[in-house]
């Protein structure tokens, strides 16, 4: 069953690819894409990431128990965590909730609504028109939110560290840039990329084989997210080994 | 003219469509009736290559549809124009973007063109002043006349109908019939429309083709429903008590 379901993916991720519309109807679409993603989940991603920097500081300042380690290293655990973990992968989690579960319904409502059926009926490849401006939005808007995310992820952390206390704000911009690895921050950026394919994919392939009515959908959503959020771990650890690993 | 051979289909091992042959006509409403349940829409689907038969074959204008390739698919596809029980209208899209849209994928058209031809289309429809209404505004019947009016706004050589007048009123049901089949005779297109209300048997049945469990019990004209000599045609024509009235007179 599992292995049925990974040949049908890759299958539907061929025909992403073949009998394709003009070039000017997928930029109009992406476009559209990119402002549904962009903007819908800009609030949420900008909430998360500012109260995960705060509670990284507060959690690690706690910990940070022996005098003779230097205050600006909880900046500098906070700048790692956020920018190795918390930014591209626990925001693609959130991502997978938000904006997978809502390619996955989308789908799912035109599927058993007879819209995709009426696009085949067209002559329109409906999984070229339909999908590939989400998966191309999407790897064009998550590494963008990933970058927000990490900022946002810091200057929750400076705020909570300096207003209460745990860590100057010297100390704070210097751990920030102590023993910076550009590396790392090129790390995130291809795993954001990889994350965003995951999702989209994994997400519209689960909306666009919906098969029955209004229950199915949800039930294509929750399985939306709980198979990208498993690719995503599963992609997560396979990078780490691949790009940094021994 | 669309001409389909020894079409079976099944699902799960139950056998839907048995072997179904026929012949629709261009210029005249062709009729794919019969009850709930029997396969007339996956008959309809097999015949848009929505599904694909198990075995048999469609030829469109003797185009064998079935096992073209995916270039002469496209092309016989970009003749088509359906309406489908729903209406299948695009929810993210206005009343005129639902109907423009073949012309954006298909055609390249100015704009100023394409809003001619949608204006023209809705008005054939009966529709004006509801361009830039939204799919959730709109009664059951206006929704059945924007898919009819998406469905001939690129003057289609093949006209398929699902069930056009499910779940309307009479008098809107009686409109959609009519406007089926004034278009399909302006147009000269090969339309079939897959109903079970007698309405559109008597309206515009002017080729039927009677599906019964799966197989094609019967063949004809509206002219010829009175005397089909098939006990299942004739049970299914005469359900209700009108017409069993008109049959006793």
């Amino acid at each position: 069953m599992l292995i049925k379901s990974i040949g049908r993916y890759f299958i539907f991720l061929g025909a992403l690819f073949t009998n394709r519309e003009k070039f000017v109807t997928y930029y109009k679409l992406v476009l559209e894409e990119c402002v549904l993603i962009g903007i819908g989940s800009i609030f949420l991603v900008v909430l998360v990431s500012t109260f995960m920097g705060a509670v990284t500081t507060v959690q690690t300042a706690y910990n940070m128990v022996s005098p003779l380690i230097p205050d600006y290293v909880i900046a500098q655990v906070v700048r790692e965590m956020t920018v190795l973990e918390l930014a591209p992968t626990v925001i693609a989690i959130i991502y997978a909730g938000k904006v997978g579960s809502s390619m996955a319904s989308g789908l799912g409502t035109m599927r058993i609504t007879e819209q995709i059926d009426a696009l085949e009926v067209m002559g329109i490849n409906s999984i070229s028109y339909l999908v590939l401006p989400k998966i191309v939005a999407s790897m064009l808007m998550y590494p963008l939110l990933v970058i927000v995310a990490g900022v946002c992820s810091l200057v929750g952390g400076y705020l909570v560290g300096t207003v209460g206390n745990y860590i100057t704000p010297t100390d704070y911009v210097y751990g920030i840039r102590f023993v910076f690895q550009e590396f790392s921050v090129f790390f995130a950026l291809i795993k954001s990329v990889v994350f965003a394919f995951l999702v989209s994919s994994i997400s519209s392939y689960k909306g666009y084989y919906t098969r029955g009515g209004a229950l199915e959908v949800g039930v294509a959503s929750t399985e939306a997210v709980t198979s990208s959020v498993i690719a995503i771990l599963i992609a997560d650890y396979l990078l780490a080994q691949l790009l940094v690993g021994g | 003219m669309i001409e389909i051979k020894n079409i079976s289909k099944s699902f799960n091992g139950k056998e839907v469509l048995k072997d179904i042959s026929g012949v629709f006509h261009k210029g005249m409403p062709n009729l794919i009736i019969g009850a709930s349940g029997t396969g007339k829409s996956v008959l309809l689907k097999c015949i848009v290559g929505l599904i694909k038969p198990d075995s048999g074959k469609v030829y469109y204008d003797g185009r064998n549809f079935t096992d073209a390739d995916i270039n002469l698919k496209t092309e016989i596809r970009r003749e088509i124009g359906m309406l489908f029980q729903g209406g299948a209208l695009f929810d993210s899209k206005n009343v005129e973007e639902n109907v423009r849209f073949p012309l954006d994928i298909l055609t390249d058209m100015t704009p100023a063109e394409k809003l001619d031809r949608v204006n023209f289309a809705l008005h054939r429809v009966g529709l004006e002043n509801v361009n830039k209404k939204m799919p959730s505004e709109l009664s059951g019947g206006m929704k059945k006349r924007v898919g009819i009016a998406r469905a001939i706004v690129n003057n289609p050589r093949y006209l398929f109908c699902d069930e056009p007048n499910s779940g309307l009123d009479p008098q809107t049901a009686i409109r959609i019939d009519d406007l089926i089949g004034d278009l399909t005779q302006e147009y000269s297109m090969t339309t079939i429309v897959v109903t079970h209300d007698m309405n559109s048997v008597l309206g515009i049945g002017e080729n039927i083709l009677f599906i019964y469990q799966g197989q094609k019990l019967w063949e004809g004209s509206n002219k010829d429903i009175m005397n089909s000599g098939v006990k299942d045609f004739d049970d299914f024509v005469f359900a209700n008590k009108v017409m069993s009235k008109i049959r006793e007179k």
